[in-house]
């Protein structure tokens, strides 16, 4: 009868010892767990406890089944099979001590015998080989292919963030150990024991086939003296999980569960009390610091984020890792602003939400970003040029400086009269926005946009010179109260007109108009001009009289695509036009920001910048062959590409359109 | 009992006189044919009789004291305090800079008399126009019957109007004394050397993609050296490298308000004129009739900048040579 | 040590200036009001003297739109004193008058140092720092770019063309004309500045009596020909060459 004697060749003293040392790994496990969430719990205050049943569905999902790490393929692979071999070696493990020293012992039965057995040793025997496949391929990236998001970064301006690197090895030798130890322990059992069914246990039988040459008291003392090495590993593998990067164990799907449920595009309000912003470390919510402490550097923020491709000093993963460190260091004195993360990089990110959108775990690094970010300008810390537009948004209301009463200029040229929301009531109130209401270069569009919504017999109206920008960038450039003034002006006027659905031109402009003036007593609905569209089309409202036939790709703007999940519309609308859609290799939820994002169309250009996003993105676009235009749907990636093209000396190669220029030319 | 004199109280710096002191001195023609009287230039200074020689003026009244030797705002006000009130001309007028307007409001308190500033010209009957918001409006002003401040700026009248190769005569005045004086100069601080603030020079001429390539900048750097200035360019110049970021205009670069801004090829993009915007005049060279520089600029001319730049520069060393 | 941070409200060029029916003046229908830019300068000067050398500050203006905004903002920055000055909001005003009637209220406050911009852009008359000055017998000295208090008196840093800059020493009490602080203004948030409004008094006074002599008589206004599209010289490259050196010799280039 095929069955195991769980301790074979272990002498008596050595399980009971077994046992004091399992207690012993569980308090300073325990310890190591309280110390952490002890930390944590210095924090500020935030609620994360509504809408359980969302939450653990996302643990389930995005923890157990790694929906986001599976996404890169080769990092999916080595990572899933590491978590489910370990997970299957210890659940192997935990029932031959149930089998042997639970059932067994006092009710005097086995489950673990015949076939049960024979899968048993089957299962574990396989899914020790996919732990070590899994680990092989770890340790060939990590130290063979070497990928850059891997890589320390130059600068670490911690002595303790040095740590990382060592931390990160220590993962992969004492997984290594645990599993090969195991190997050998089964290996001299079987050289041993003999037993028949040992061709079930292919890796241990092969094994075993080693060790017919050293013979039987030799093998016993071999196996007893792995066996305790396989032993003592497991166990200090176990007890410092809190300790090490294996606590990712814990804390990632704490994360998960914990992660904010609200809308992409809904920022955390700026905290109101005496500190304005993050200053020092405990000014952080105690999820941003779980935040911190749950990220395993795997890098893929940093392999998607514009500023860090750009050459700019932020990568998101350093971001995290510094904070992380500093959490922890109490003695170098370091100050969290200026030693540990700079104001550079801070104001380098663009707020497009790339690394949030890969991070495996949900870290949420642009809310941290943004929170510091509200302490350097409550310092008044920011380059002339923030200042200027800040003052001029504050002032006019708009981030050009230039006067209410210009605001609607782009008018002037087109015959027929636009309905002022204000005065009567209509169905779409036209949320224009600044970009294009204002620059020069896309006052032709705004006008051809008009001209498409009068053309589908649309009832709309906007809201002339009191209209204000709706101060989504100025949020996330963190200056809270300005953008309240903002809320609160366009607010006022909103509440006084008559109208059904909010449309806007600007992705930014909807996103907050969506996401955050709900808050402030918006509750009409929001849509983007290219969803109004599509609808007209799907209606047959709006008549498309001729084919267009170009060849174009498609750009998702940050705040349409990721931040909103708008992603069909504008394609549907390209093809109803005609139009050959190539898709760009980053598209979708992976597209690149074009760079203007979070206010940092109105900063100062840092200087380590060595290709601007937008030149990266409009090389890719030209990139494809055969394909002459570049479409976008939102105006500041329009003027940012338009000037990309001449940077990059694309004049002739790629032409950049606003869709609507295409809507307008097809009817 | 008032006379029918201008004075034109001449500005000097470190033994070189200002530009727009010869400038007043056409200005101040202008308004005494007006009103019938000379133009008198008032020179104060220590052993600087020397900068009256070019001076268009009928007389030249000239203060001598080692405190008068570089400006100090007490030591000037005194001495012209004195000298005004003695003289009763029909209008004093001094240069709209660092050192005129030090003088001219301080004097306007302590004789009582008016004050009329930024003054670009004077109309045929002696009007002043003042140019104020910017260069907006334009304010025209009666002369009031008494002695008149006046503050000029440029625009109006050419510095060489106000030269003149015959050395007028030179009426030594005695100076007030000046001890005790509130205001000393400490000393002069040379502008840092190494790269220019574009920021702060009044001349800039500015290159953008019209100039096709790194060695052409030459022509423009040339152009700059003959007019006195430095040269500036917009951001596709600077991003391939072909000047250093320090000389970028516009909303990622510097912001400039020179006295003179030559666009050398450069469209006009927002992003640029953020920068620049605000200069005093812009001269806009460009092929394209429309090109939205000529929205900004003061004047323009769509002339290849390729034969334009060498023709100025020559001409503009054939002048300096003379 | 005490100092004191002049400000005034000029028209917002941002906006269309209209001339009104008398075309003597503006129209002030369309009127927006901005603090002149120097001031602003002059307003962050004190603020980082008070910093340097923990003077009180004091910031004074006359009544008019934004001027509390300006007020409230400067205590936001530090100031710790706000002083409006009310007076009869259609009163023919110029810096002569205005001069005149701060250099009284100034008097009571006996300021070591008094900040002000140098010039304003709507200035007809002389500017307010050196008529101040002179009302109040206090040396002045403009075109200023930085300030130290220096055993009991100021060396100020004055600016001349080209980047010259001469170290000047002043005796105290005196009245500078601020071309630039040593930085730029710095930036206060909104709710800063809302919450100066809850907490900061502002101090109103009565303008005294306003004396406009000294100042200018307009005869008419009008707006210089169009400023919006450039004078375009045509010709051969010859002629255009000459133009601008005509040109250059007018503005004073040459
Ligand atoms: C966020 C952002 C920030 C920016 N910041 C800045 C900034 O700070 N500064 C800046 O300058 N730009 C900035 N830009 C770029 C700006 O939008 C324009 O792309 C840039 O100013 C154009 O430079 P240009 O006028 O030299 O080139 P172009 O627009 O290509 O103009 C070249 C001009 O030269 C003329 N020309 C060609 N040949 C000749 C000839 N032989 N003789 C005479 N004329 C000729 C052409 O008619 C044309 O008008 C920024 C853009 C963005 C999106
Ligand atoms: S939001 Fe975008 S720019 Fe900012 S850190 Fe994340 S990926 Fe980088
Ligand atoms: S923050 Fe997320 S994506 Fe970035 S390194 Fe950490 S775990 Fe990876």
């Amino acid at each position: 009868m095929p069955f195991r004697e769980t301790f074979w060749n272990i002498p008596h003293w050595a399980e009971i010892g077994q046992y004091i040392l399992g207690l012993l790994t569980i308090l300073v496990f325990a310890y190591g767990v309280f110390r952490r969430v002890k930390r944590w719990r210095m924090g500020q205050p935030e609620k994360r406890f509504d809408q359980i049943g969302k939450r653990l569905w996302s643990v389930l999902v995005d923890a157990f089944g790694q929906a986001r790490t599976a996404q890169d393929a080769y990092a999916g692979i080595m990572h899933l099979t590491i978590f489910w071999g370990m997970v299957a070696l210890f659940i192997g493990t935990a029932l031959a001590t149930v089998d042997w020293d639970v059932t067994h012992l006092f009710f005097g039965f086995q489950f673990l015998i015949n076939g049960a057995y024979i899968l048993y040793e089957l299962i574990l025997d396989i899914f020790g080989v996919l732990l070590l496949v899994g680990l092989g391929m770890a340790v060939y990236r990590r130290y063979f292919i070497r990928p850059p998001r891997l890589q320390p970064a130059t600068a670490w301006q911690n002595a303790l963030a040095q740590n990382v690197d060592r931390d990160d090895a220590y993962a992969l030798v004492m997984l290594t150990l645990i599993t090969l130890s195991g190997y050998f322990v089964e290996g001299l059992r079987i050289a041993v024991s003999k037993p028949e069914w040992s061709p079930w246990s292919p890796v241990g039988n092969a094994l075993a086939s080693w060790f017919i040459v050293t013979g039987d008291p030799t093998n016993r003392t071999l196996h007893l003296t792995l066996w305790t090495i396989h032993i003592l590993v497991a166990f200090i593998l176990i007890a410092s999980i809190p300790f090490t990067k294996l606590f990712h164990i814990l804390a990632a799907p704490l994360n998960i569960f914990f992660r904010s449920m609200q809308p992409a595009g809904t920022l955390i309000p700026a905290r109101n009390d005496d500190q304005v912003g993050v200053k020092e470390w405990r000014d952080f919510t105690w999820k941003q610091l779980l935040d911190f402490e749950a990220c395993v550097r795997c890098g893929r923020c940093q392999d998607a984020c514009p500023a860090f491709a750009s050459g700019a000093s932020l990568s998101p993963r350093n971001f995290i890792i510094s904070l992380k460190t500093h959490l922890w260091d109490t003695s170098s004195g370091h100050r969290l602003h200026g030693d540990v993360i700079s104001s550079k990089e801070l104001w380098a990110c663009t707020s497009c939400r790339a690394c949030v959108q890969v991070c495996p775990i949900f870290v949420d690094h642009l809310a941290s970003i943004v929170d510091m970010r509200r302490y350097l300008v409550n310092e008044g810390e920011i380059d002339a040029l923030l200042q200027k537009t800040l003052a001029n948004l504050g002032r006019y209301g708009n981030s050009f400086g230039q006067s209410e009463r210009l605001r609607v200029k782009w008018t002037q040229p087109i015959q027929a009269v636009i309905k002022d929301a204000r005065k009567e009531a209509v169905e779409y109130l036209w949320f224009v926005g600044d970009y294009a209401s204002y620059h020069v270069m896309f006052s032709d569009i705004t006008r051809k946009t008009a001209q498409v919504f009068q053309k589908a017999d649309l009832d709309f109206g906007i809201l002339y010179d009191a209209e204000r920008n709706t101060g989504n960038d100025v949020r996330r450039v963190g200056e809270e109260g300005l953008y309240e003034s903002l809320v609160e002006k366009n607010a006022a006027v909103m509440s006084k007109c008559k109208y059904n659905t909010i449309v806007t031109t600007d992705p930014h402009t909807y996103n907050t108009l969506k996401n955050e003036y709900p808050a402030n007593g918006n509750n009409h609905p929001v849509l983007h001009y290219t969803e109004l569209l599509d609808q007209l089309i799907a209606a047959g409202k709006l008549q498309i009289n001729k084919k267009l036939n170009y060849k174009v790709t498609y750009h998702d703007p940050c705040y349409l695509g990721r931040y909103n999940g708008i992603y069909d519309a504008p394609r549907r609308i390209i093809r109803a036009l005609g139009c050959e859609l190539t898709e760009m290799p980053r598209h979708g939820d992976r597209a690149f920001c074009c760079g203007a994002g979070g206010g940092k169309i109105w900063m100062e250009e840092q200087p380590e910048v060595k290709e601007r996003p937008a030149e990266s993105r409009v090389r890719e676009a030209a990139g494809i062959p055969g394909v002459s235009t570049l479409v976008t749907t939102c105006p500041k990636d329009l003027v940012m590409f338009c000037d990309a093209v001449k940077t990059a000396g694309l004049e002739g190669k790629i032409l950049v359109k606003d869709l609507i220029e295409l809507v307008d030319e097809a009817m | 009992m008032m006379n029918q004199d201008i004075y034109v109280v001449i500005e000097h710096l470190r033994g070189k006189t200002a530009d727009i002191s010869y400038l007043m001195l056409a200005g101040a023609r202008a308004l005494a044919q007006a009103t019938g009287g000379e133009v008198i230039a008032v020179l104060l200074g220590h052993n600087a009789q020397s900068l009256a020689n070019n001076m268009a003026a009928d007389k030249v009244l000239y203060v001598e004291h080692p405190a008068l030797a570089e400006f100090t705002s007490d030591a000037y006000q005194r001495t012209l305090a004195g000298l005004i009130a003695g003289k009763e001309p029909r209008a004093v007028l001094f240069a709209s800079s660092s050192i005129g307007t030090d003088a001219a409001s301080v004097l306007s308190a302590r004789l009582k008399l008016p004050l009329i500033s930024s003054c670009q010209s004077f109309s045929a009957d002696g009007r002043p126009i003042c140019q104020i918001c910017g260069g907006k409006i334009m304010a025209e002003s009666d002369l009031p019957d008494t002695t008149t401040l006046l503050t000029m700026t440029p625009g109006g009248y050419k510095p060489e109007e106000g030269q003149s190769g015959k050395a007028p005569d030179v009426i030594k005045v005695e100076a007030p004394s000046l001890d005790n004086l509130r205001v000393t100069l400490k000393q002069y601080i040379e502008p840092e050397a190494g790269d220019v603030d574009i920021s702060k020079e009044p001349i800039i001429v500015s290159v953008g993609r019209g100039i096709q390539n790194q060695d052409n900048i030459e022509i423009a750097e040339e152009l700059a050296r003959a007019l006195g200035g430095v040269v500036a360019a917009s951001r596709p110049v600077v991003d391939q490298g072909w000047m250093s970021t320090s000389r970028l205009v516009g909303k990622s670069g510097k912001k400039v308000k020179p006295k003179i801004y030559l666009a050398l090829g450069i469209s006009g993009a927002p992003e640029h004129v953020e920068g620049m915007g605000e200069s005093e005049v812009i001269i806009a060279i460009n092929t394209d009739t429309n090109a939205p520089i000529f929205n900004v600029a003061k004047y323009g001319t769509t002339v290849d900048l390729f034969d334009l730049v060498p023709a100025l520069t020559e001409k503009l060393r054939e002048v300096k040579k003379v | 040590m005490n100092v004191v941070a002049l400000f005034k409200l000029v028209p917002d060029l941002v906006e269309e200036l209209e001339i009104d029916q008398s075309g003597t003046a503006l129209n002030t229908d369309f009127l927006r009001l901005i603090i002149n830019e120097l001031d602003d300068h002059a307003i962050e000067q004190a603020i980082l003297l008070k910093e340097r050398s923990g003077a009180r500050m004091t910031v004074i203006g006359s009544d008019a739109e934004g001027a509390d905004d300006v007020l409230y903002t400067a205590v936001a920055k530090g100031a710790d004193q706000l002083i409006k000055l009310m007076g009869d909001p259609n009163a023919v005003i110029n810096n002569h008058a205005m001069a005149r009637a701060t250099a009284i209220v100034l008097k009571e406050l006996q300021p070591d140092l008094i900040l002000t911009g140098v010039q304003a852009h709507n200035d007809l008359d002389g500017s307010i720092g050196p008529l101040v000055a002179e009302y109040l017998g206090m040396p002045y000295v403009g075109y200023v770019s930085g300030v130290n208090v220096q055993n009991g008196r100021i060396v100020v840093r004055k600016e001349y063309p080209g980047g010259l800059i001469a170290e000047m020493e002043v005796d105290l009490p005196a009245v500078v004309g601020i071309q630039s602080a040593e930085q730029p203004p710095r930036y206060v948030t909104v709710n800063k500045v809302r919450q100066a409004m809850k907490t900061a008094a502002i101090e109103e006074r009565p303008l005294p009596a306003l004396d406009v002599s000294g100042g200018a008589a307009i005869r008419r206004m009008f707006k210089p020909e169009s400023a919006t599209r450039a004078k375009m010289i045509e010709g051969s490259t010859e002629e255009v060459t000459a133009r601008l050196l005509d040109i250059f010799k007018e503005i004073g280039a040459l």
